[in-house]
């Protein structure tokens, strides 16, 4: 049973592609890393399957659960953090599914909230304001409310940028911890040796797809020169995609 | 001596216990609304919207007079015709909302003025523009009661995806779709609010007792909760000590209220426990950890 499925999906903003007819599907339980140059349509590609953008063109369909089976861990997460609230809260909104607007928050919940802000590791930190953690912290806040959100499909967009190794490792750890659990995870990836060494299956994505399947066969220098080749500007005389047209002619 | 500043005026005349009651119940209610204004960047918002609902509130002003059913109905018309106008703009134009925002605001603000002025006195200008809370009746005081308590109740409803929506406005996104409704609702709020302090502070000053609490809460606190408490505190002492200032002396009452709870803004900032320039000039040693 797939766990995405994407029937020839385009992807972009203002009528320019930047994920271009994609087709494929990610098995349940995966562990899929997407990677590709900058603007290659990786963050499009996941903002996509967490439905925050609607395909230009083509479908994805998601095997059977809702987008409150997701749980979205987005780049430069738009985070106000100067909003006075504190870990403790802030992780517990991964509750919502459970909770909602107003069902309380009891013994067991806040047993599981603790136990999420100790899993990554920062024990004593429940009280802190947000404004006061450093990048490697927050990292770890968002990635205990992903735990809490106990989602079937976790989306983390470049989820190692900017973080220290120590950080890296530990929370990569929770990463495959998920998939032993049997979640499926898909996650944006600029570093090719973590790829190799923790991730089974890669796409390696440059607006179109290049490769897709088993990462040691998929992430070798040749897709990998294909993938930088990609322009990366927009066109802003493009015509209409050739493809489209020769599908609505075929109609 | 005290007790006759102080407390004398309200035992002694009924239209300032009125007063009291009305600037208590603004606070309780518009205090709230202005820290959420504040900690979603949206300050200057309510400021625009205030000058957004005078054309309703001119329109329902001149048809019954200073009722306050009559003008909040037209405000809150006005207000969501501003705001869902500037939207549509925005998002169908991809103009800046806070530019849309302006061009409607002032044209409704222009147009109010003309309503005014060509319909009625100046006398009455003045009176939308600056308020008498000290000219309260009792069905004017039970809408502004009634409003305060609508208010708390509404926040009551749309708080928890308020706030997540000021913290992770995506996150909320991805795991529902309360986000939205949330906003409307709360700037229907900000709208209610701002036509019920109109008798109390008039059009120019009602955002006042909903922004300056929430700047003075700021510097005391970094806790939601005690945020929103020290601002009702703070919106009240204002209201009861402008309401004094005012019958002491000269001062007509809505700039009193405001230019008390100035004088509080101003010795946060200055002693503030959270970020105030005294604890920075004067910060004491370093800590250990």
């Amino acid at each position: 049973m797939a766990a995405v499925h994407f029937n020839n999906v385009t992807l972009g903003y203002d009528r320019h592609p930047a994920v271009h007819h994609l087709n494929g599907e990610v098995a349940s339980g995966a562990l899929v890393a997407v990677v590709g140059p900058n603007g290659a349509g990786k963050s499009t590609l996941l903002r996509g399957i967490v439905g925050i953008l609607r395909p230009l063109d083509g479908s994805i369909h998601l095997g059977g659960f809702d987008s409150r089976d997701i749980a979205y861990l987005p780049q430069s997460a738009e985070i106000d953090r100067s909003f006075p609230i504190s870990v403790f809260d802030f992780v517990a909104t991964g509750l919502w599914r459970a909770t909602g607007l107003f069902g309380g928050i009891g013994k067991a919940a806040r047993d599981k909230i603790l136990h999420a802000i100790a899993s990554v590791g920062l024990n004593g930190f429940e009280n802190r304001p947000l404004g006061t953690l450093s990048g490697g912290q927050m990292q770890r806040v968002l990635f205990a409310r992903v735990l809490l959100q106990d989602a079937r499909l976790i989306v983390l967009d470049e989820p190692f940028n900017a973080i220290d190794s120590k950080t890296t490792t530990d929370l990569l750890a929770l990463v495959k911890h998920w998939h032993g659990e049997g979640r499926t995870v898909l996650a944006a990836l600029h570093d090719m040796e973590m790829v190799r060494t923790h991730f089974s299956e890669t796409l390696v994505l440059a607006r179109g797809p290049v490769a897709w399947g088993p990462t040691a066969e998929v992430l070798t220098p040749e897709n990998l020169m294909v993938a930088m080749r990609m322009c990366e500007a927009f066109d802003d005389s493009a015509a209409a995609c050739a493809a489209d047209n020769a599908r609505a002619r075929a109609a | 001596m005290v007790h006759d500043a102080l407390i004398g005026p309200f035992t002694e005349f009924e239209f300032m216990r009125r007063a009291l009651a009305a600037v208590i119940a603004l606070s309780l209610a518009g205090a709230p609304i202005g820290v959420f204004l504040m900690l979603r960047r949206m300050s200057l918002v309510g400021d625009a919207m205030a000058h957004a609902i005078l054309p309703g509130a001119a329109v329902g002003f001149l048809l019954s007079g200073l009722n306050l059913f009559a003008m909040t109905a037209g405000g809150l018309i006005a207000g969501f015709a501003v705001a869902i106008l500037a939207g549509v703009v925005s998002r169908s134009t991809g103009l800046k909302e806070d530019a849309s925002l302006a061009t409607f605001y002032l044209a409704s603000l222009a147009l109010g003025v003309t309503i005014v002025s060509i319909k009625g006195t100046n006398i009455d200008l003045l009176h939308v523009l600056f308020g008498n809370i000290l000219a309260m009746d009792d069905q004017t005081l039970l809408v502004v009661a009634f409003n305060a308590t609508v208010t708390l109740l509404v926040l009551a409803v749309i708080y928890r995806p308020l706030v997540i929506e000021s913290v992770d406005p995506l996150f909320l996104r991805t795991v529902s779709p309360a986000g939205g409704p949330a906003h409307l609702a709360f700037l229907a709020l900000v709208v209610i609010n701002l036509v019920n302090g109109f008798q109390a502070l008039g059009t120019l000053l009602a955002v006042g007792l909903m922004i300056l609490p929430a700047g003075i809460a700021r510097f005391w606190t970094r806790d939601l909760t005690m945020m929103i408490c020290i601002a009702v505190v703070a919106a009240a002492a204002s209201g009861y000590a402008g309401l004094v200032l005012s019958f002491q002396t000269r001062v007509p009452s809505g700039p009193a209220i405001i230019l008390v709870a100035t004088v509080l803004y101003i010795v946060s900032v200055l002693f503030g426990r959270v970020g105030g320039i005294v604890r920075q000039l004067f910060p004491g040693r370093h800590l250990e950890a």
